[in-house]
């Protein structure tokens, strides 16, 4: 297996699964744990393993959530194009994502708060006053049914084969 | 009395059968037992059928199958393996592919002719090929020849009487499989005989090796006289569409469609939709399935090695097939205290013929925690025994 293939599978298992060890990608790939351990690191220390989360459905916690995505449009500064007012809205806690985007409007920022008041507070004191931005557009969500692949909140459906089938 | 035929009741239900009575009725039991994977059908395949149905598409379809998708099999067949088929007259489209088995077994065989197959194998050619009249002549594979058909044990096997040979690569339950060398072999056997080739790849698109599937039908001078069957449950993991094909000689698709015609009339017209959409739209969600079973299967393949029993590597399909000789116990011994003690529930190698005593097959169409706790369970039975 040449290094890329073997970098993308493991890639592709991660993604769906960040809690894999090293030595369960060894067996999975049928090499030593050592050259998975190698791999990782390097796969981290290039930036291409940005980081390890968890996906939470916080609905069916005690802590209130509300999450927002904002359209931002903003007047992009002379020989920083786009990059320095995605840096002024990305360092806010509260911003879990920062999208540069094509069409009519130029960022998408997904906003996570408590309550719908703080969220809002979020844009109007923090965001909207930016120097750069024009204007914004707030949607709340209201539900999720799908984040990362994973669908959230469905019935958990059990195996429904036999027991033993030819 | 019984109006049934003395044959009929003389045909055993199927091993697998049997042993699956008594695993069902019980509770907590971790079966890898399965012949059908554990994904589901990719979405875009069961959005496309339940558009049909919207769209009142709920009559018979022609008896060889929807024409479309009559040419997108023959393009599949061209892309993936290189094979040409005419939508037109070389492709059938049938119930599952066992269908295809038993069409083209009543297609060909006359009272008395011999069918070679090789064993362990997939449990439904011997009964067929009683049911057409013909004589099995099972052949064995060796775990020693990594369970492949050895051109010599196959020629020991012709006689005047033979009229056909089913090969069945990836092979289910060994998950053996057959390179192009090992076919060219075969093919020598066979070139200057007139003995039907037909060839199950059910499995085709679960291999795991660094060579791609070949086709004994990849073969030219084996090409003219061999029936290649294969279908959608494995590969798109579509086991209830019941949707297969048989891909061969004009006049043979032509005899299995007039039988085919007065028996099943057409496979569900639903499914065939759906099928198009398989052929289609699946390239990626396919070789997603092929990357997690070949990690399951390495996954499973070490945890009986590091258990202390051998396991030759499967290239193909989604089971392992161990060899539990060194545990003392007959294969059925071992199945039966497994499942009652271990509570793990593997079907013996004997379901398959004869030949599998010794060995139990295991599949891997499960996620790798169910795998690992079915190993688990597996090693601390035979700390007991």
């Amino acid at each position: 297996m040449t290094e890329s293939g073997f970098n993308e599978k493991i890639l592709t298992f991660l993604e769906k699964n960040s809690r894999l060890t090293p030595a369960d990608l060894a067996d999975m790939l049928g090499c030593p744990e050592e050259r998975v351990r190698d791999a990782v690191d390097d796969l981290r220390r290039r930036g291409v393993i940005c980081g390890f989360n968890t996906l939470i459905n916080w609905d069916l916690t005690e802590r209130d959530y509300v999450s927002a995505l904002i359209e931002v449009k903003v007047a992009p500064q002379r020989g920083q194009g786009f990059d320095s007012i995605a840096e002024r809205v990305y360092g806010f806690d509260e911003v879990k994502a920062v999208y540069l985007m094509s069409g009519g409007f130029d960022l998408t920022v997904i906003v996570e708060g408590r309550t719908i008041k703080e969220v809002a507070l979020f844009v109007s004191d923090k965001l909207s006053p930016l120097d750069s931005v024009l204007s914004t557009a707030t949607h709340f969500v209201l539900k999720k049914y799908k984040d990362h692949g994973i669908i959230i909140g469905s019935e958990v459906h059990g195996d429904e084969r036999l027991i033993v089938s030819p | 009395m019984s109006f049934v035929t003395p044959k009929i009741q003389s045909l055993p239900y199927s091993g697998i059968r049997r042993f699956f009575d008594v695993a069902n009725e019980m509770t907590g039991v971790i079966s890898l037992g399965v012949g059908e994977p554990d994904f589901l059908t990719p979405w875009n395949v069961r959005e496309e059928a339940i558009f049909h149905l919207e769209k009142r598409r709920t009559v018979y379809s022609s008896n060889a199958g929807l024409l479309p998708l009559r040419r997108e099999i023959s393009s599949f067949m061209s892309r993936r393996y290189n094979l040409t088929y005419s939508p037109e007259e070389q492709v059938l489209v049938t119930v599952g592919g066992s269908e295809a088995i038993d069409l083209v077994l009543r297609a060909v065989i006359e009272p008395g002719d011999e069918v070679i197959y090789h064993e362990p194998c997939y449990v439904s050619y011997m009964p067929c090929v009683t049911l057409a009249g013909g004589v099995p002549v099972p052949v064995e594979t060796k775990e020693e020849d990594c369970f492949r058909l050895a051109p010599e044990t196959l020629e020991a096997a012709i006689t005047p009487r033979t009229k056909a040979v089913i090969l069945s690569f990836p092979n289910n339950p060994t998950g053996a499989v057959m390179s192009r060398e090992d076919l060219e072999k075969i093919a020598g056997v066979l070139k200057d005989r007139d003995i039907l080739v037909i060839s199950d790849e059910i499995y085709s698109e679960l291999a795991y090796g660094r060579e791609p599937h070949v086709s004994i039908a990849n073969i030219p001078e084996i090409y003219g006289k061999t029936l290649v069957i294969n279908g959608f449950s494995k590969a798109f993991a579509m086991t209830g569409w019941r949707l297969g094909y048989a891909c061969g000689p004009a006049d043979l698709i032509a005899a299995m469609t007039k039988i085919h015609q007065y028996a099943i009339m057409c496979a569900p017209t639903t499914s065939q939709y759906a099928g198009i959409e398989a052929l289609r739209g699946c390239g990626r969600a396919v070789a997603e399935m092929r990357l997690q079973y070949d990690a399951r299967r390495r996954v499973m393949r070490k945890g009986f090695l590091d258990m202390g029993l051998s396991c030759f590597e499967p290239f193909g399909a989604f089971y392992c097939f161990p060899s539990i000789k060194s545990t003392g116990l007959s294969t059925e011994d071992f199945c039966r205290r497994l499942l009652f003690e271990g509570k793990v529930a593997v079907v013996p190698g004997t379901a398959f013929g004869a030949c599998g005593e010794g060995f139990v097959r295991c599949s891997y169409a499960y996620s790798i925690d169910s795998i690992k706790t079915a190993l688990k369970r597996i090693e601390e039975f035979l700390g007991k025994i």
